[in-house]
């Protein structure tokens, strides 16, 4: 039986995009993966009995050697802040491509802990800060100086002893560009370095955190529990700069989406299933509830979300447990559609992520499909012509050209570049400045505009001519035809109108990267953790791969 | 140093301020991040031409044809993203000439771009400097300079056909040579080396 891919116009509504929970084909995961078998090393620890100073920790394999290098800091509580406009953090780190020199660390200590006004070179890969979560790290360091493990019910609340608020690379502010590093088997999933960075990152903070309780109390201190650690993450606050993100990079966006769906389409071909790969999808579920359980948010939006999970989780359990049938070929093909009509849309992207675990012959061929080179699709095809263009806007936005853009609501914000920090940022455009310096992520509007041009154009017209007059629509040509290609590329859904959720957009992005507990503290900006649960550096090659799913206090 | 990256963004955001459609501002993100890759002067040659982009006027042609002159200076980037646009057709021109064209080697990367649509090389000249661009991958170049040029008096552009740059018999006896590599089969060998049956019709 051939199972079609789902309908991009049911995919890729920013309601379901937002729903999207981690799975095998996430970043962080397909990194562990890849570095298990890498040795890994601490190489330098020069902190003074406050925790100031370096860390250097290394991952290598033959000749290739990446190093992270930590800088740990001293600010005061007043300047301590998560958001993009601090400039000053407890901590901040880069990742180093080989071993640095002792130059190379005394440059790098003048330009990392200043972030954005620095300056890195092409030998630095990936650039990130972080600051400490104050509910926990002292709290943490006083048990532990004291000779007692802390509670691990409160450490659950938060999750993490550090919150990153942004991770760099490709080229930011003098970072290697991906060209440079591309062709490097080791890392040809998207965003693995700068999974690399968050992991050795979490392990910084453990080691930060026994360095300063020994310090403290040399005789009475003990070492943060492996148990505990392994199930304390890495925060990380994230506004909206991820959102462009995904509107910008078109062929990404479609070839992360399709490795998912085309994951989901082989198991839904699965003609028999194994009774031991049914076990262990429920086992997954049922160690999920905990996770669940402990999925603390104070957003409405959220709550209501997490309940709706919960809800269907216990029916999606009760399915497994009681209709699902071994004996009828194609059974996760009957368990989909059955989740389709009885399931939310947070669930039934659970339960999509959640099938795929026993499933490595189907996932681990399709990590490498995920990265892109947007560079070969760039250059619009002057040869096509208007018939070609009209067909696919019909076909690949039929359920955007249904949007009225002369209605106020559909119409209602506009995204733009921030002067302060360079960063994205969206606003009212009936009440705030600023809508004529509007960014090109309004791609539904300019998709309409685009069809409505050339409804009066002689279908035989080639683009190329075409464009001589209409250049102002020329980004949104260029984008329909990547669409033609790649039917992933595009987000089928309003991105200016009066309900849009941008965390809808960081949300899948975050997902991607393997994000659990989603945390929103407004419609723009939200709170996640990741690699809570995943096996500490010198566990790595031991590791379950299903770590994920295991509880965590 | 700046990234690639950081003058591909800056770059495209440089050009929508200027004045620049967001899908042009595109092109040229990629065009200056290609032309200092190659070592040519990309970034410091925009921003001298977008100094004086709108205090003086330039010639935005639209259609381009065989020879294309002007008493005010072409654009350099509304002329490019017209070849690019155009280039299917210009090719069967075989040759085009531009008589007087500001800042010219911002129209540079959008030649070579359009090398790699229509599969051929092309060769061109700003001035007394000659380019051959080959399929986007390369420029071999007797300009080496990091200068500004700020006017081209003639720019020619030749389309060159796809054509081997040696004879038949160089060809031959190259082969020749790489024949002492096989190995004569023996009626045997015939047999069972390729791996077929002795019956090859199905």
């Amino acid at each position: 039986m051939e199972i079609k891919l789902r309908d991009p116009k049911e995919v890729m509504k920013l309601s379901r995009l937002g729903s999207f929970h981690q799975s095998k084909l996430s970043f962080l995961r397909s990194f562990l993966q890849e570095f298990k078998n890498w040795e890994y090393k601490r190489d330098l620890l020069d902190l003074d009995e406050n925790g100031f100073g370096v860390v250097i920790y290394s991952f290598k394999k033959k000749n290739r050697i990446y190093s992270l290098i930590c800088f740990a800091n001293k600010i005061s509580d007043q300047e301590r802040s998560d958001r993009v406009i601090a400039t000053k953090w407890d901590a901040a780190f880069t990742l180093f491509d080989g071993v640095p020199k002792k130059q190379d660390i005394e440059r790098l200590k003048q330009n990392v802990p200043k972030q954005e006004v620095g300056r890195m070179s092409f030998k630095e890969l990936t650039l990130s800060r972080a600051n400490k979560s104050v509910r926990i790290f002292d709290y943490v360091v006083e048990c532990l100086s004291k000779g007692k493990q802390p509670d691990k019910d409160k450490l659950a609340k938060v999750g993490y002893l550090y919150r990153t608020t942004a991770v760099y690379g490709s080229g930011k502010f003098g970072l290697a560009d991906r060209f440079r590093i591309k062709n490097r088997e080791e890392i040809y999933g998207p965003f693995r370095l700068e999974m690399m960075l968050v992991y050795l990152v979490r392990q910084f903070t453990f080691d930060q955190v026994n360095h300063i309780a020994k310090s403290k109390n040399p005789k009475k201190s003990v070492t943060l529990d492996p148990d505990i650690s392994r199930n304390l993450g890495i925060g990380n606050s994230t506004g909206l700069g991820m959102a462009p993100f995904i509107v910008n990079h078109p062929l990404l966006l479609n070839n992360w989406i399709m490795a998912r769906e085309t994951a989901l389409k082989q198991i839904r071909e699965i003609k028999e299933v194994k009774k031991k790969d049914v076990d262990l999808i429920i086992n997954c579920l049922q160690n999920s509830k905990k996770n669940i359980e402990n999925w603390n948010t104070e957003s409405e939006f959220q709550l209501l979300k997490i309940n709706n999970l919960k809800k269907d989780l216990d029916l999606l359990l009760q399915y497994f447990l009681t209709k699902f049938d071994f004996e009828r070929e194609f059974s996760y093909n009957d368990l989909y559609i059955w989740a389709k009509n009885n399931l939310g849309e947070e669930c039934l992207e659970f339960m999509v992520s959640v099938i795929m675990e026993p499933y490595e012959k189907i996932t681990n061929p399709l990590i490498r499909t995920m990265s892109a080179d947007e560079e070969k699709f760039f250059t619009i095809p002057i040869e096509k012509t208007i018939l070609d263009l009209r067909k696919v806007l019909e076909l690949k936005y039929s359920d955007i050209l249904k949007i009225d853009f002369k209605k106020k609501e559909n119409n209602q914000n506009f995204w733009f570049i921030s002067k302060n920090k360079e960063e994205p940022r969206l606003a009212n455009r009936f009440q705030d400045e600023g809508s004529d310096l509007e960014q090109p992520l309004a791609i539904a509007r300019d998709i309409c505009k685009l069809y409505e041009r050339i409804s009066n154009e002689k279908n035989s017209l080639k683009i190329g001519t075409f464009l001589m007059n209409n250049n102002d629509l020329r980004h949104v040509v260029r984008r329909a035809f990547i669409t033609e290609k790649f039917p992933y590329a595009e987000i089928q859904d309003n991105t200016i109108g009066s309900k849009l959720m941008p965390i809808d957009m960081l949300r899948l992005k975050l997902s991607f990267f393997g994000a659990l507990k989603f945390d929103p503290r407004s419609d723009k900006w939200l709170r996640i953790c990741m690699f809570q649960g995943a096996p500490l550096p010198n566990e790595l090659t031991k590791s379950d791969d299903h770590w994920v799913y295991n509880s965590i206090n | 140093m700046k990234s690639f990256s950081e003058i591909d963004t800056t770059v495209k955001r440089a050009s929508k301020s200027i004045g620049f459609e967001w899908g042009i501002a595109e092109e040229l993100g990629k065009n200056i991040r290609l032309l200092e890759m190659f070592g040519l002067a990309g970034l410091k040659n925009l921003n001298s031409y977008f100094k004086i982009y709108n205090q003086k006027q330039f010639q935005k042609i639209s259609l381009i044809s065989k020879i294309n002159t002007s008493s005010i200076a072409y654009c350099p980037i509304i002329s490019g993203t017209n070849f690019l646009d155009q280039v299917i057709n210009l090719e069967t021109l075989d040759e085009i000439n531009f008589e007087n064209m500001a800042y010219p080697l911002l129209f540079l990367p959008f030649v070579s771009r359009s090398t790699e649509i229509i599969g051929k090389r092309i060769f061109l000249n700003i001035d007394e400097k000659e380019f051959l661009l080959n399929f986007n991958q390369s420029i071999y170049s007797n300009y080496l300079s990091g200068d500004i040029i700020d006017f081209a008096k003639k720019i020619k552009i030749k389309f060159i056909e796809n054509k081997n740059t040696f004879e038949e018999n160089e060809w031959q006896e190259l082969y020749k040579l790489s024949e002492g590599t096989f190995v004569e089969e023996t009626e045997q060998l015939k047999n069972s080396a390729a791996g077929a049956g002795l019956t090859d019709n199905d």
